[in-house]
């Protein structure tokens, strides 16, 4: 269906299903439980996860395809944010104007980005995005103070022009909203104790993540996507039988380009806010992290790689010493505190040092990512049960 | 590799399931009972403590934390009350607020204002705080403002200087306890103008951002009223940590003064530069050239160490202060933590106490309700004198300290004395000169 092999469309399907009922899968501890500080089912960190998701795909079809290791990818993310708030100041808090406008000008950023820089390759390339994306950053954070906000940002205000958009009489800040739909509305759902979030936000952007990842398996099908990984495999040999692989890789920069602008458009229509610090190389590097972390040239796992580290993010740096008291309350005291004080280094401000392990372990004993680490379980379970279904569904078609 | 071949029943299922997929999210649409966001129903009140935890103000949001623990421990009647002994409104009566015992959570906003607001979205949406506190860092407060006057909740600023807070991104849900760069001004210009004369050449350097734009602009305003002259204004990068090179080119100028309106880690370096190049020995133009820091805090002067000393500033709050209400706090800080508080645990400590007070005096903890609470409320026996908030701007009006290096400290903290106090009156200001408006308050759901 779609224009997909059988496999190919069971992992959509897959997918599909995760997004729909993550606010189940994300909350599977009762409120107000000790474990309920491990929920993650809240609208934001939801929509976080879609879009670094997308965020992610796009650069895995540079880097898993092509092996060019883009390290500025967060300049086309800001680039993106900034053009989505721009068209919401102007125009109006409809999403969708927004949305495409930041795709469009990530794309001509990512074009002129793109065309100089891959004139290199190997680390010359990566230096060459990261020197852009910094600079793009810097003048975001001074010079272009007038257009981005400097440091403080940009944010909608009541005195927008906003042509499109009735006029705002009463003084409330205007909401980003899909016709009439605000991205903040959301349903409670309680069932005995758990309280399950439907925010139309999260769907939104849920939605575009399912299309772009659908576009990722078809540009990975494809016979672009096999030019691409020729180019990753052996480029000489590549132009030794009289291709030129720029357009191709050109055309892979500006396709990865448009999938952070899109992140970033997305990013600004879920909390209307855009700021140069998104722009930083430790935003370029995440991206990095989450595609190797989740298993580079795989279609699911940068979705997986970016989900790990938002939630370590969000979840793992708002644990603080208190809350570890409460955990080990029932040991006796200086047992608590032995405990609290080896676990303490590894949570809160601490989180980045997990990570940090984390990554360290996944690359030396799982090189293909968590998706490699998947594959294992899944093979140990065929050796035990030759006749069980395989795990093909986890297992990416790579 | 597929090949499409697009026929009019897949087209048909296609777009079937597309338009499915299309509506899915209009099916959910909001419903809420609650009066406003978060309205605690239960026996406890959560409040979200949003500080930086990590980068380069990591020290300031630590100082922030250890005062805002310090404040739940006095708002549920632990410890010896603190502030709440010598605050002019008797509101709070030590059994949390309203009744309901205050919990609160805490997150890190990494001195970067997307961090902070996912964090603070977290507190909101998950932990259900009916008030976010904190940041370090003027950037980060207003775009937090800005979320929660989206969210409705109300957000009490911490440390954060720059005019715009209040001024042209300010919002109904926001308020701010912390002076400003005008007031900065407005106070150092005339105990400038006693100690240096007025007829002095002023070289800037500037960090190259919002804060340090509208630093320099008020330093500059202010001084150059009283007849010094402005040679120059450097803008320096924010991530500078050598600026010899920024230095070198102030003695060339002709200059005889250097303001460094620089803050943290960056004050530290440029002002040690400044003074390894002897800059505070020269002569020029027959005067003994000077340098200014226009934001000063204890933090910053402990890193700069020996070459702060006679150098000239402003400060929020200062332990060394000998009213009753400093008084107060410091005893209580110390007792707990075993050293004085720095001006941003003290502004911060004071922000929840206000709120707390606010939510006791409206009856309720409608953000609306409290923010009229807060609008135009004078208080005192805070550790400032006599402080009124105003109701336009939603900015504290208080004294402001003028500080100088000390020359012979007695310990790691006694590094600043104050030399005066400049009266409220100095330092107010129009409402409506930074522009910008409040809005409406918000209570969200």
């Amino acid at each position: 269906m779609f224009g997909l092999a059988a496999k190919d469309f069971r992992l959509l399907l897959l997918v599909a299903a995760l997004v729909a009922f993550a606010p189940f899968i994300l909350n599977p501890f009762p409120e107000g439980s000790g474990m309920a500080q491990f929920n993650a089912g809240y609208p934001d960190l939801m929509q976080r996860f879609v879009i670094f998701g997308i965020f992610a795909i796009g650069f895995n079809i540079l880097f898993g395809l092509t092996g060019y290791l883009s390290f500025g990818h967060a300049a086309f993310l800001g680039v993106g944010s900034y053009a989505a708030i721009w068209m919401m100041k102007l125009l109006t808090m409809n999403v969708i104007p927004a949305i495409i406008l930041s795709v469009i000008v990530a794309g001509v950023f990512s074009l002129i980005v793109g065309w100089i820089s891959l004139r290199r390759s190997g680390i010359y390339f990566s230096i060459l995005t990261l020197a852009f994306a910094q600079m793009m950053y810097s003048l975001a954070y001074s010079v272009l103070t007038p257009i981005t906000g400097g440091e403080t940002g940009l944010q909608p205000k009541t005195s927008d022009p906003r042509i499109l958009d009735s006029l705002v009489t009463d003084g409330t800040t205007p909401k980003a909203n899909l016709f009439g739909l605000e991205m903040g509305a959301s349903y409670d759902l309680s069932v005995s104790g758990w309280v399950f979030t439907f925010n139309a936000g999260y769907y939104i952007a849920a939605v575009v993540m399912l299309i772009s990842f659908y576009v990722a398996i078809r540009i990975f099908r494809s016979p672009f996507g096999m030019m691409l990984r020729a180019v990753k495999s052996n480029q000489n040999r590549l132009n030794y039988t009289g291709l030129n692989a720029k357009p191709y890789t050109l055309a892979a920069f500006v396709i990865s380009g448009m999938y952070a602008g899109l992140a970033g458009g997305l990013m600004v229509a879920m909390d209307t806010q855009a700021g140069a610090e998104r722009m930083f190389w430790t935003a370029s590097g995440e991206v990095v992290l989450m595609t190797i972390l989740g298993g580079a040239g795989t279609l699911i796992g940068p979705v997986l790689g970016a989900g790990l580290i938002k939630y370590m993010e969000n979840i793992l740096s708002k644990i603080n010493s208190n809350i570890l008291h409460e955990w080990f309350a029932f040991l006796p005291d200086g047992f608590e505190d032995l405990l609290v004080t080896l676990i303490y280094p590894f949570i809160g401000k601490g989180w980045h040092l997990t990570l940090g392990i984390l990554f360290m372990l996944v690359v030396i004993f799982l090189p293909g990512g968590l998706v490699e680490g998947g594959q294992r379980i899944g093979r140990l379970f065929k050796r035990k049960k030759p006749d069980a279904t395989p795990a093909a569904d986890k297992t990416p078609a790579e | 590799m597929t090949k499409s071949n697009l026929t009019r029943r897949g087209l048909i299922k296609t777009s079937a399931v597309a338009g499915v997929g299309l509506a899915t999210p209009t099916i959910f649409t909001a419903s809420s009972v609650a009066a406003f966001t978060n309205e605690p129903t239960g026996s406890s009140v959560t409040l979200g403590f949003n500080v930086p935890q990590s980068g380069p103000y990591a020290d300031e949001g630590a100082d922030e934390l250890r005062a805002y623990e310090l404040a739940v421990e006095h708002l549920n009647g632990g410890g010896d009350g603190g502030l709440m002994n010598t605050f002019s409104s008797k509101a709070l009566k030590g059994n949390g607020i309203l009744g309901k015992e205050v919990k609160y959570v805490t997150g890190d906003t990494q001195t970067k204002s997307d961090a902070a607001r996912a964090s603070a979205r977290s507190m909101i949406e998950k932990d259900g705080a009916v008030m976010i506190t904190g940041g370090s860092s003027s950037g980060v407060a207003v775009a937090v403002q800005a979320l929660c006057q989206e969210a409705g909740v109300i957000f009490m600023a911490g440390l954060t200087h720059s005019n715009d807070t209040t001024g042209k991104d300010k919002k109904a849900n926001g308020f701010r306890h912390f002076f400003n760069s005008y007031m900065s001004g407005a106070a150092l210009a005339p105990i400038l103008a006693n100690n240096y004369g007025t007829d002095r050449r002023a070289y800037h350097l500037t960090a190259d951002y919002n804060w340090g734009y509208t630093t320099e602009e008020a330093v500059r305003t202010s001084t150059e009223a009283l007849g010094w002259e402005t040679v120059a204004a450097v803008k320096t990068p924010l991530t500078q940590t050598d600026f010899s090179s920024y230095i070198a080119p102030v003695l060339q100028s002709g200059a005889d003064v250097l303001v460094l309106n620089h803050y943290g880690g960056n004050m530290v370096n440029s002002l040690t530069n400044a003074v390894q190049f002897g800059l505070r020995d020269k002569l020029v133009n027959n005067k003994n050239f000077e340098i200014i820091v226009p934001l000063y805090s204890r933090l910053m002067a402990k890193g700069a160490g020996a070459n702060v000393k006679g150098i000239y500033g402003s400060t929020n709050w200062h332990w060394s202060l000998t009213d009753e209400g400093s008084k107060a706090f410091v005893k209580s800080f110390g007792t707990k933590y075993g050293f004085p508080p720095s001006q941003a645990a003290h502004t911060t400590y004071v922000q929840a106490m206000l709120y707390a007070d606010a939510v006791e005096r409206a009856g309720s903890f409608n953000p609306c309700a409290v923010a009229e609470a807060l609008e135009g409320f004078e208080f005192d026996g805070m550790g400032n004198g006599k402080t009124l908030y105003r109701a336009e701007d939603h900015q504290c009006f208080k004294d402001v300290l003028v500080v100088r290096g000390k020359e012979n400290p007695t310990s790691e903290f006694d590094l600043l004395e104050i030399v005066e106090v400049t009266p409220t009156e100095q330092v107010t200001y129009d409402a409506s000169i930074f522009g910008g408006e409040l809005g409406a308050c918000n209570p969200g759901a």
